[in-house]
């Protein structure tokens, strides 16, 4: 007869114990449901504080579950797995959650559309960011993306809540529709992946795909079809998620029309989650995919092409922005395709773990100069949307020169300036790309940085160098907006100067 | 050698962060006056720390002095970890540059005590602040060890040289300063790469041996595998013989780096930065450019592509060296032909640089010894006759050479200044210039690689200065004098002015008339050099 274990042995089986960073977010975030309904007007404010308490929480049981555990541990039944590279991305993921956070409080407020709602979708995302991370089956990076990516397409068009008509509902509403739309069809891709995949190896489990692959490859030609096939359209579905060419249509319009905070906040999250997964898939999964002996890994040369094509078009398109957000939507893209230069490297075997931990620390990197910079952006953007453009922004090195010079930092960082987080990013993901011989892609990856370096300059010239025009406005009341800076700001700092810092954190990650 | 101890080399490096980390915490409007003060007295402590340095240098050995060594951090390149160190020494080269370095910076600074430049951009704490971040960054340039650290450096050197030329500029600073940085920019990533190579192929990032590891010079010199050291190891396994120019993995490697320093030097055909960045820059800025920064191009290519890259450095020797010379005779033309006072100066550079780059790759004793002390030279020369041009446009407020003339006769001690430094940068026998130009000319002629041609149109330069240069000094302080100034008092020199010029004065005739102190300096680091190039 069928018995249902006890909870205490569905824990003990399941090892549910180390997905506990996720699982209490969400838990957390449930209540906060609740406990966000009973609040009224006035005490609105608790909403994100206790937001950022769950995160904190999180934060701990994240330190505790990575210091207790050795090694790694595989959790629900080989569904989720436990190891240094969740672990460190869960902290990038976590800090810039809370960074988000704090930039949402005076915006929303700003805007008329402080909802308890709006922290409480940030926070199931960045739970869905969580799970992705630590995905080891392809059923759950499916399920995970999903609960990633849903409370993006809401929060995308959250400023449509207040219904006025005005030209930034109109916006917020049609990006939200088309990342859903977009984004539901990248998911269709995925999934059809998945199936060609699971159809050729008989599991969706990352490390069994592995084994069984291992045999497939080279020996039944429909076996590897099926395989190169499920492994191209599971490119497109997560190369869709991160934003990399010719992927990227959807990025430019959803950023622009979005509310900043949410810009900010899945121009980092959805590209961590999508990347993890892209990782996991890719090497753990599928980097058996050898064609003939000696040679690399089929997704290789798919992978150098994706990297190539978006820095190329990310960084040049970027030049001819006038609005810093819309700049900074392609400036992501570009960076994107620095990620996906140590995707491609990791495709040389004796690079895998090399590659893995330049990936991570670039998104470290990224994580914290891109929410800085969308930080600033929103410090001096307007009321109705206006004053974002890149000549809003001269001469505030004369009327506030720490946000200039903090807006510096970003820029030297985004450009890859040493003593910046930037530079350790840049430098370890094309270490390993020279060391798995991709030298044509390194040279590209460089001059397109020194492109890069024209436009991200452009915004230092303008604050430094040029006058400002127009009359100054008083400054908006930017008191969470200010940490947010003040946390991005010694991110950028503390990791580019203390280079080992970064490099210490990552060197325990292997996913090979 | 003492490896880990806090060595004189960092107290003169970390000298100039304490005087930053003072004017930081300056208020910027009620210390206004206090701000210089800081930042020429630091400047003048790591000016003695220097020579204190240079006190305890020992001209005998090649080996690097006042070494200090910690691992930083660990890189891990694919099986291979890789450190990446604080590794700073000085040999008799680096010492040399130190010192010019940290003798030029209080004599910037006291150009820039009578400026009127913050009176319309203000910002005077900001200004000083960058100041000391450059001569930290340009002193670490010179005498770190490792290459990820010394590309960090270099890099480093941009943002503050950027921001004073932005900032504190001329008319089109924008457009200068922009076309600095990326220019530069464009160069020395493509050395990173280059670095990033050889951090893989070697397994170490530093250059020189210290402490029982192993350096990536004493590698590539005790190399006796087949073909050369880069290319036994290429990626293909299978190595070249040297008769190469593009077909092998170390020229490409030579080439990374050069662009990188030719593009700072700047050596012709990369050189269309340096008008634009010297006539916009304040003037305590075109004096660094002149006097330091443009040297680590140089100093950078005796470093780094001689000793790593010998095989492509002598296939590649007659080619730079001939852009050098182009460099010399193309840099006095253009400056002839200016009619502003500080383009015509700027042009010079290019000229006298290309002497240095035909020094460097003539590639025998001379030819490097005089290229070292022609750095400096020009460093004293150039950075005194950007002073003169801006103290000239300080008081009459025109670059343009036509509006000068007959100053000589209101202000006679300027005029002798001015005539004298004017003589040294046209190499004068008995001053500074003369030396390190005969010496590269020597060398040239010597030279195993280079033929008669390279020497006969090098000379053709040091004629062609001599007509520049005295056009210049005729035109401004000879002739009528024609434009009196409002102010009476403005023909006297002011005492910092004076402060400026005494130790340009004495060392133009200290290092032409008693050069061999400074050639002991450089004998033994030059000859263990060039040990793999002669003979």
């Amino acid at each position: 007869m069928f018995e249902s274990p006890s909870i205490a042995e569905f824990l003990a089986d399941s090892n549910l114990a180390s997905t506990l960073p996720g699982t209490l977010l969400l838990a957390w975030t449930l209540l906060l449901v609740i406990v966000d309904l009973f609040t009224d007007e006035e005490r609105q404010h608790w909403t994100p504080i206790l937001a950022c308490v769950g995160l904190g929480l999180s934060f701990l049981a994240n330190i505790a579950v990575y210091s207790l555990a050795e090694g790694e541990q595989v959790a629900l039944y080989g569904m989720f797995i436990a190891d240094a590279f969740t672990g460190f991305l869960n902290f990038v993921i976590l800090v810039a959650t809370l960074i988000a956070v704090l930039m949402s409080w005076d915006y929303l407020k700003r805007a008329g559309i402080h909802r308890g709602e709006y922290y409480i979708l940030a926070l199931i995302s960045s739970a869905g960011a969580m799970f992705m991370v630590g995905a080891n089956d392809l059923i759950t990076v499916f399920v995970a993306l999903e609960l990633l990516s849903i409370p993006l397409y809401i929060l995308a068009a959250f400023r449509s809540i207040k219904n006025d008509g005005s030209d930034l509902a109109l916006k917020s509403e049609e990006s939200g529709m088309k990342y859903f739309i977009l984004g539901a069809f990248s998911s269709a891709f995925l999934v059809f992946g998945a199936a060609l995949v699971y159809g050729a190896t008989g599991t969706t489990n990352l490390p069994q795909i592995f084994d069984i692959a291992g045999g497939i490859v080279g020996e039944t030609s429909s076996g590897t079809f099926y395989l190169l096939v499920g492994a191209a359209l599971l490119i497109v579905g997560l190369g869709f998620k991160v934003a990399v060419v010719p992927f990227h249509m959807w990025t430019p319009d959803v950023y622009e029309g979005a509310p900043t905070p949410v810009t900010a906040f899945m121009s980092v999250t959805a590209k961590i989650g999508g990347f993890a997964a892209l990782l996991r898939v890719l090497i753990t999964g599928l980097s058996v995919l050898v064609l003939a002996e000696g040679d690399a890994v089929a997704w290789q040369a798919t992978a150098t092409i994706i990297a190539i094509l978006t820095l190329v078009l990310g960084n040049f398109v970027a030049i001819s922005q006038r609005n810093l957000k819309r700049m900074l939507a392609y400036s992501s893209i570009a960076h994107a395709g620095y990620i996906m230069v140590s995707v491609a490297a990791a495709g040389s075997a004796n690079v895998i773990d090399a590659a893995t931990q330049g990936a991570l620390v670039y998104m470290l990197a990224y994580m914290f100069t891109n929410l800085g910079a969308f930080a600033v952006v929103m410090t001096i953007e307007r009321e109705d949307g206006s004053g974002g453009n890149i000549d809003d922004i001269n001469g505030l090195a004369q009327s506030r020169p720490l946000l200039a010079m903090a807006m510096t930092i970003f820029m030297l960082s985004l450009t890859g300036v040493p003593l910046t987080a930037g530079f350790v990013g840049k430098f370890m993901i094309f270490s390993a790309a020279l060391q798995a011989g991709l030298f044509g892609l390194a040279v590209i990856g460089v001059l397109t940085s020194v492109v890069s370096a024209f436009y991200y300059i452009r915004v230092v010239v303008n604050m430094y160098l040029r006058d400002s025009e127009g009359e100054l406005q008083p400054p908006l009341d930017t008191q969470y907006l200010r940490w947010a800076i003040n946390i991005a700001l010694a991110g950028t700092l503390v990791f580019g100067i203390f280079y080992p810092l970064a490099t210490n954190l990552v060197s325990m990650v292997s996913i090979a | 050698m003492d490896v880990t101890g806090l060595s004189l080399t960092t107290i003169t490096l970390f000298l100039p962060l304490i005087g930053l980390a003072i004017l930081v915490f300056m208020n910027g409007e009620t210390q206004k006056s206090n701000l210089k003060w800081v930042a020429f007295v630091t400047s003048l402590v790591t000016f003695v720390a220097s020579v204190v340095m240079w006190i305890n240098f020992d001209p005998s050995t090649a080996e690097l002095q006042m070494v200090q060594r910690n691992t930083w951090a660990e890189v891990s390149l694919g099986e291979s970890v890789i450190n990446v160190s604080y590794f700073v020494g000085v040999d008799g080269i680096s010492m040399l540059l130190v010192l010019l370095t940290t003798f030029i910076m209080p004599i910037a600074i006291l150009g820039s005590f009578g400026s009127n430049i913050f009176e319309e951009r203000g910002r005077e704490k900001l200004y000083y602040i960058f100041l000391m971040l450059l001569e930290w960054s340009m002193i670490g340039v010179f005498v770190v060890h490792d290459l990820i650290i010394f590309y960090v450096f270099w890099e480093v050197t941009l943002v503050p040289m950027y921001f004073l030329i932005g900032i504190w500029g001329a008319e089109e600073r924008i457009y200068a300063a922009v076309k600095f940085f990326l220019y530069t920019m464009a160069g020395s990533i493509l050395m990173l790469i280059a670095i990033l190579y050889v951090g893989n192929r070697s397994g170490t990032f530093s250059t020189y041996s210290a402490g029982g590891d192993v350096g990536v010079i004493e590698k590539v010199q005790n190399f006796d595998g087949e073909g050369t050291y880069w290319d036994a190891l290429g990626p293909d396994g299978e190595g070249e013989d040297a008769g190469f120019l593009l077909d092998s993995v170390e020229s490409f490697l030579f080439l990374g780096f050069l662009v990188a320093f030719a593009i700072k030097v700047p050596i012709f055909p990369f050189h269309s930065w340096l008008p634009d960045a010297h006539v916009q820059a304040p003037t305590a800025g075109s004096v660094i450019l002149a006097g330091v920064l443009l040297k680590m191009g140089t100093y950078g290519i005796v470093r780094f592509n001689l000793n790593l890259f010998p095989e492509a450095t002598v296939a590649w020797a007659p080619t730079i060296a001939f852009l050098g010379v182009v460099g010399i005779i193309y840099g006095a033309w253009v400056s002839y032909a200016q009619n502003n006072v500080k383009k015509l100066v700027a042009y010079s550079s290019v000229s006298h640089l290309g002497f240095v780059v035909l020094g460097i790759f003539a590639l025998n004793s001379q030819g490097l010894q005089g290229a070292t002390l022609q750095m400096v030279n020009h460093g004293i020369s150039t950075g005194g006759l950007f002073l003169i041009v801006g103290m000239l446009y300080e008081r009459w407020h025109t670059k343009e050479m036509a509006d000068y003339g007959g100053i000589w006769k209101v202000m006679p001690l300027f005029g002798a200044i001015s005539l004298v430094i004017s003589l040294s940068s046209m190499g004068l026998p008995g001053l500074n210039g003369f030396i390190g130009e005969f010496t590269i000319l020597l060398g040239s002629l010597g030279s195993d690689y280079l033929g008669f041609a390279f020497t006969l149109f090098g000379t053709l330069g040091v004629i062609l200065a001599a007509v520049y240069l005295l056009k210049m000094f005729q035109h401004v302080f000879m002739g009528e004098f024609k434009k009196p100034l409002a102010d009476e008092a403005g023909y006297k020199l002011t005492w910092y002015e004076k402060a400026a010029y005494i130790p340009i004065i004495i060392m133009i005739f200290w290092m032409g008339l008693q050069p061999i102190v400074f050639f002991n300096l450089l004998d033994v680091s030059v000859d263990s050099i060039v040990a793999m190039f002669v003979g």
